[in-house]
């Protein structure tokens, strides 16, 4: 397919129709406007295809529950107050093992904040986010063509895990333009025993996250840990970038990572041997991937566009295997790749490793 | 001389962001002068929306609080209660009430609290960009319904204020515009009443107001006033919907 | 090899389509790009705008601290934005709109008369591709035929006059400077 340049939201709705959905429900918030009107057209023109302003968040993922129990690709878009109120539904989705695809443009700050990029949603995405005990596969872009092609992806995983899956960017992402080759789709592979369209003469189907039984709750809340478990050991994803000869490497994600990446070229000029360890799956966090690289690299730099969550997955995974300094940006102003390279140049003496962060 | 136009004391001075022609700008003005005129400003508390108006707060000079989107009366009405003596007056837009708002805007209404919403109907989310909103007309095309709205698909303009007629909590419901002075002045007339009857304790208030949204309806101001006139006001009649008299009304409202 | 421009202006100057035309032609041409607009409630009032890099590597961050060029097509946004031009950089004035000078003495600032030479041409709205020639004349950033053909197939549903009249506006702004130097 040929190359275009599209605005990143725009890609996440093309990306969406070419791998299939066919529902999409959303309640209009900056910075992601352009993904409900790009979907209200798209829909339009496909066959099959429903898209639903609705009144609220909360409605909306009501209706993604609903239409993907009936067997569609669905997707629902918002930003960081959409998505605290679409949580109630994410639980659900979790509970009922239904498929869906979430995307989070993240914007600054707690309450209405304001639609500056930000990751301060990083917490609520990979712990959950909602009630109850259970998990979110949460996918981290960088550019616009990872935005088209874990879009697809989401899809894909959500079918096959039969569980919500959350595109987590920001509003840079959402809003840039980039150059960007779509895929081809791989077919979709959901049995037609998972959807719910009337018994005919058949036994009748329940999608429940109600269970009354004490043992039975606990059974079923062991069979979604299960899957989480297979999906942590299964379907980490990370990228490596100018780490094989790197003596400190910076830990980064989505926006964070490009900046990193601006960071790591001013180092390297200024003879600092840095590189990147980029998660790709929030949820499940590559763990052992950056435990394996603790291994050769004592010294770690986390830096995220929030004040400490990513660090502490980071911490986590290496265990006090290595040093971890830490340097956060919150909501409001996006840090260009000079401050930070400025940063690790105070914190870090390739002699005595980088300043923990405590 | 006499000085016989000067900034309301209960707004502050600092410029609006609105566009040229937006009917925020005069609404917000309309509220000073009447909280200047009936000498509340020390006793009023209002509650700006997540919509275009979410800067309010800088605008007016009475104490405010934010509240997110669609929450305002619940919002209004926790610090209502709290402080029943207090004029408490929620700002909402079309989205915000009509749409994600709803319950919180009709069980207000219903419960009868004690509070005022001004309710700004542009027939668009302004904020965000022009999207659909609940109020939009049947054919309008928005930025969400490309092929103008529809009612199979996207329901029907909904009359919040005569809906809003139906619940004995409400004391007062008028519908007005700011698409000429004559208009402003009956807007104005109205945001008194309204707060006169919150006064009185006689329950929740609403005030609609037809409002220009130039930038999203893609015309200019004097074409914006005229499609208030030509169209929108055919769907949404301007008027007293309601108005208890009141005896009645303290028994819908809630007395503190 | 790493260039950032931003463009400026008042909405309805195609200021975006400045912009977003670059990136498409440098995007055909093979290079890496990024653009970026101005959102949400920046952008109320009236202004506009965004912020492009043209690089053979791949690109950090979009944004702009220092950009190389700056292109203003008004006044406010010389204002603005005339601090943060890199010192060496290009700052492109369009002078029919902006009577006042720029308060910097280390870049190199040119001044283009885009809105008259648009008018001249008989279509005002044009004034952002008479600009384009100029910067183009200047930064050499795309080649005019990289350019020109994304400009057309931006367009590519407009009617084939339009296009022409942009052709034109395009060349009068490449000459432009070449008769001014
Ligand atoms: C939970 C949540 N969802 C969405 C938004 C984004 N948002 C802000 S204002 C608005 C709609 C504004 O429309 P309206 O209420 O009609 O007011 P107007 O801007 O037209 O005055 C939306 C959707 C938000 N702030 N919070
Ligand atoms: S977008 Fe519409 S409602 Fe918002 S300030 Fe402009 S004119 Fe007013």
């Amino acid at each position: 397919m040929n190359k275009v340049l599209m605005q990143g939201n725009k890609v996440i709705g093309e990306a969406a129709i070419l791998a299939g959905c066919r529902f999409y429900a959303g309640y209009p918030i900056t910075p992601q406007n352009e993904i409900p009107e790009y979907m209200s057209e798209r829909l339009r023109q496909v066959e099959g295809g429903v898209f639903i302003q609705s009144e609220s968040e909360i409605a909306a993922i009501h209706m993604v529950v609903g239409a993907s129990a009936a067997g569609a690709r669905a997707m629902t878009s918002s930003s960081s107050p959409g998505i605290s109120l679409k949580q109630e539904g994410i639980s659900s989705l979790a509970a009922c093992q239904l498929p869906a695809v979430i995307v989070n443009m993240m914007r600054g700050g707690p309450g209405l904040g304001n639609i500056s990029p930000a990751q301060g949603d990083y917490f609520q995405a990979t712990r959950g986010g909602g009630h109850g005990d259970y998990r979110v596969i949460v996918l981290g872009p960088a550019t616009a063509q990872e935005l088209a092609d874990l879009t697809m992806d989401a899809f894909d995983l959500a079918d096959a895990y039969r569980t919500p899956v959350m595109i987590l960017a920001d509003g840079m992402m959402g809003q840039m333009m980039e150059p960007v080759v779509f895929k081809e789709p791989k077919p979709r592979v959901y049995p037609e025993r998972h959807m719910m369209r009337g018994a005919g003469t058949g036994k009748h189907k329940i999608i429940r996250g109600l269970i009354l039984d004490p043992l039975e709750m606990e059974e079923h809340n062991w069979t979604l840990e299960r899957k989480y478990r297979v999906i942590a050991q299964q379907e980490t994803r990370h990228e490596l970038y100018r780490a094989e000869d790197a003596e400190l490497i910076l830990v980064a994600y989505g926006t964070g990572a490009r900046i990193a990446k601006g960071a790591i070229k001013r180092l390297r000029e200024m003879g600092i041997k840095a590189g990147l360890f980029r998660p790709i799956t929030l949820w499940p966090f590559p763990t052992a991937e950056l435990r394996e690289l603790a291994k050769r690299n004592k010294d770690f730099m986390v830096f995220e566009l929030s004040t400490g969550q990513v660090v502490e997955d980071v911490r986590l995974a290496l265990q006090g295997y290595a040093r971890i300094g830490f340097h956060g940006r919150p909501g409001g102003v996006v840090p260009t790749p000079a401050e930070l390279a400025n940063v690790i140049i105070r914190q870090y003496d390739p002699k005595q490793g980088i300043a923990e962060h405590q | 001389m006499k000085k016989v136009f000067c900034r309301p004391k209960s707004m502050t001075d600092t410029v609006f962001h609105y566009c040229a022609g937006c009917g925020h700008s005069i609404t917000h003005r309309l509220i000073a002068e009447v909280i200047d005129e009936m000498d509340i400003r020390g006793i009023t508390i209002g509650v700006p929306p997540a919509g275009c108006a979410v800067l309010a707060y800088k605008y007016f000079n009475v104490d405010m609080i934010e509240a997110q989107h669609g929450r305002g009366p619940a919002t209004a009405t926790g610090i209502k209660r709290m402080l029943p003596d207090r004029v408490v007056f929620s700002y909402q837009g079309d989205g915000d009430l009509a749409a994600i708002g709803i319950a919180e805007s009709f069980h207000a209404a219903n419960r009868g609290e004690n509070i005022t919403v001004v309710f700004i109907n542009n027939a668009v989310y302004g904020m965000t960009g022009g999207q659909m909103a609940p109020t939009s007309m049947l054919g309008q095309k928005t930025t969400t319904s490309p092929a103008g709205r529809a009612s199979l698909l996207d329901g029907h303009p909904i009359q919040i204020s005569e809906v809003f007629t139906l619940l004995p909590g409400t004391a007062y419901i008028e519908r007005c515009t700011v698409n000429s002075p004559a208009a402003i002045l009956k807007t104005k007339k109205a945001i008194r009443k309204a707060f006169e009857y919150q006064l009185d304790c006689r329950g929740f208030s609403l005030v609609e107001i037809l409002s220009p949204c130039p930038t999203n309806w893609k015309m200019t101001p004097i074409e914006s006033n005229r499609w208030i006139d030509e169209v929108m006001s055919k769907k949404f009649p301007l008027g007293v919907l309601k108005d208890l008299p009141a005896g009645e009304a303290k028994k819908g409202g809630k007395t503190p | 090899m790493m260039v950032k421009t931003i463009f400026a202006g008042f909405g309805g100057q195609g200021v975006l389509m400045m912009g977003f035309t670059l990136a498409h032609g440098a995007m055909s041409a093979g290079y890496h790009v990024t653009f970026l607009p101005a959102y949400g409630a920046e952008v109320r009032g009236g202004t506009a705008n965004c912020t492009v890099a043209v690089a053979d590597e791949e690109i950090a961050s979009p944004i702009a601290s220092k950009p190389d060029h700056l292109v203003v097509l008004n006044t406010p946004s010389l204002y603005t934005f005339q601090n943060r031009v890199a010192a060496g950089g290009y700052l492109f004035i369009n002078s029919s709109i902006i009577t006042v000078d720029s308060s910097r003495h280390d870049v190199q600032i040119v001044k283009v008369p885009s809105s008259e030479i648009a008018e001249k041409l008989g279509n005002p709205r044009t004034a952002n591709t008479v600009m384009m020639g100029a910067f183009l004349k200047k930064t050499g950033l795309v080649a005019p035929d990289d350019y020109l053909g994304s400009l057309e197939e931006v367009m590519g549903s407009k009617k084939k006059a339009i296009i022409e009249i942009n052709r034109r506006a395009f060349a009068a702004g490449f000459e432009f400077l070449e008769e001014s130097t």
